[in-house]
């Protein structure tokens, strides 16, 4: 199991983000984007996913471009981008429901509690997302990386607007996705320890 | 592969039930719009049900219309739609889903109440039942292409607007055949040959539509 990405460049309109980025990371790697605001970094994860093209290079999943079999990438896939991708006339579970089924992943009413749990919301379940606070709806779209069974998760910004005990619940939970052989992609401007068999930054500059 | 067409559509009626106000509009314009001409016409019989069924299909698009520009821009800003586009399904599977569900929510509910308004018209019986027929063989053709704009205009400033300009021209073969069948049964013929070309309007839309429209979407995530 093998992400890679090959001398990835980006444009937007006619400014050039970045250009010639590569780098490979193996099962229970971890890998850091890291870069001033606006030098890139969420264009870089958009673009590992897919919903951008890339101006030039490619990324291959297993070997094979992810443009060639995108349904056994996107299987294999978690994003979480600044938007929290919730419905908020629905509630927390029902979000997570919703999300769960779309990923084809099988989970029940108890899992989904569990999650919610883990992460401090479960009084929350049962209310739609609109009331809840920032953070709060932050922490419901996390829960997702307690019932997933994607191997490599992309995530932007994970810990902005969390408190402290969340974030280091989340680490750990890094840490354990880590550890069973996962890989994770990540932005962040905290300081936060996460451990992983492999440890790797890309370092945009604007 | 089905689980997830299903839940797509679950979830859209659901948000619809929760948000009952952007069906009602749909609703009332429709009613009050075709409720317009008959005011503003005078009761003259005659005249109102030689004018009905252009007046009620035109109603009938408008009121779709409106309904379309929330189509995809609510998920496109919370971030639903990237998840969709995300999903390991193929987006047009979830597209056809997401327009059945506009359909049933903004579509449906005009065939259903098109009768009612039928009778300020003075239509005749059989001309109503053609009506229905019309508005139930050809709305759905509306959902479909009109997903192509909404797609297409995304995350554009005024797309309400754009929405209309790009979809409204495409709509015209419907409403030909849509008003021609109702105006056939009104002149005593048969309307079997306009609402046979409805339904093959409908199941074109059917086949291109949700490929154009995820393409489209794809752009605009972008």
């Amino acid at each position: 199991m093998l992400l890679a990405a090959q001398g990835l460049a980006c444009l937007r309109g006619d400014r050039l983000l970045f250009k010639s980025v590569s780098f490979e990371l193996m099962a229970g790697g971890l890998l850091y984007v890291l870069g001033e605001n606006g030098s890139g970094k969420s264009s870089l994860l958009r673009l590992l996913c897919g919903l951008l093209m890339p101006e030039v290079g490619e990324v291959h999943w297993c070997g094979k471009s992810i443009k060639q079999d995108p349904e056994t990438y996107l299987s294999n896939l978690l994003y979480l981008g600044h938007l929290n991708g919730l419905k908020d006339d629905l509630t927390a579970l029902e979000n997570l429901q919703m999300s769960a089924r779309l990923a084809d992943s099988l989970v029940d009413e108890q899992k989904m509690l569990s999650a919610l749990t883990s992460i401090g919301i479960a009084r929350c379940a049962n209310l739609p997302v609109r009331v809840l606070s920032q953070g709060q709806k932050r922490r419901v779209a996390l829960a997702r990386l307690w019932l997933t069974e994607s191997k490599l998760w992309i995530l932007d910004e994970p810990f902005a607007a969390l408190d402290a005990a969340s974030i280091e619940v989340l680490a750990s939970r890094l840490n354990q996705h880590m550890s069973d052989g996962g890989m994770t992609i990540i932005t962040t401007h905290q300081d936060v320890e996460i451990s992983a068999q492999s440890t790797q930054t890309v370092r945009l500059s604007a | 592969m089905n689980n997830a067409w299903l839940t797509v559509l679950k979830r859209d009626l659901l948000l619809a039930l929760r948000r009952r106000s952007d069906v009602a509009t749909t609703l009332f314009f429709f009613l009050i719009v075709s409720s317009l001409f008959p005011l503003g016409i005078g009761p003259e019989p005659a005249v109102l049900s030689s004018i009905a069924p252009g007046v009620l299909w035109v109603a009938a698009l408008l009121a779709g219309m409106i309904s379309l520009t929330r189509l995809f821009a609510a998920d496109f800003e919370d971030g639903s739609l990237e998840q969709m586009l995300l999903a390991p399904q193929p987006l047009t599977l979830l597209v056809t889903a997401k327009v059945f569900a506009h359909w049933l929510v903004c579509g449906l509910p005009v065939v259903l109440l098109a009768p009612l308004i039928g009778l300020q018209y003075a239509l005749p019986g059989d001309a109503l039942l053609v009506l229905v027929w019309a508005l139930l063989l050809g709305t759905p053709a509306l959902s479909l292409i009109g997903a192509i704009g909404a797609a297409l205009t995304l995350g554009v400033r005024g797309s309400g607007l754009l929405v209309a300009l790009l979809v409204l021209p495409l709509y015209i073969p419907v409403l030909i055949f849509g008003a021609g069948a109702v105006a056939a049964s009104q002149n005593g013929m048969s309307a079997q040959a306009h609402l046979s070309l409805l339904a093959a309007c409908s199941l074109l839309a059917l086949v291109l539509a949700p490929m154009a429209t995820a393409a489209a979407l794809k752009v605009s995530v972008e």
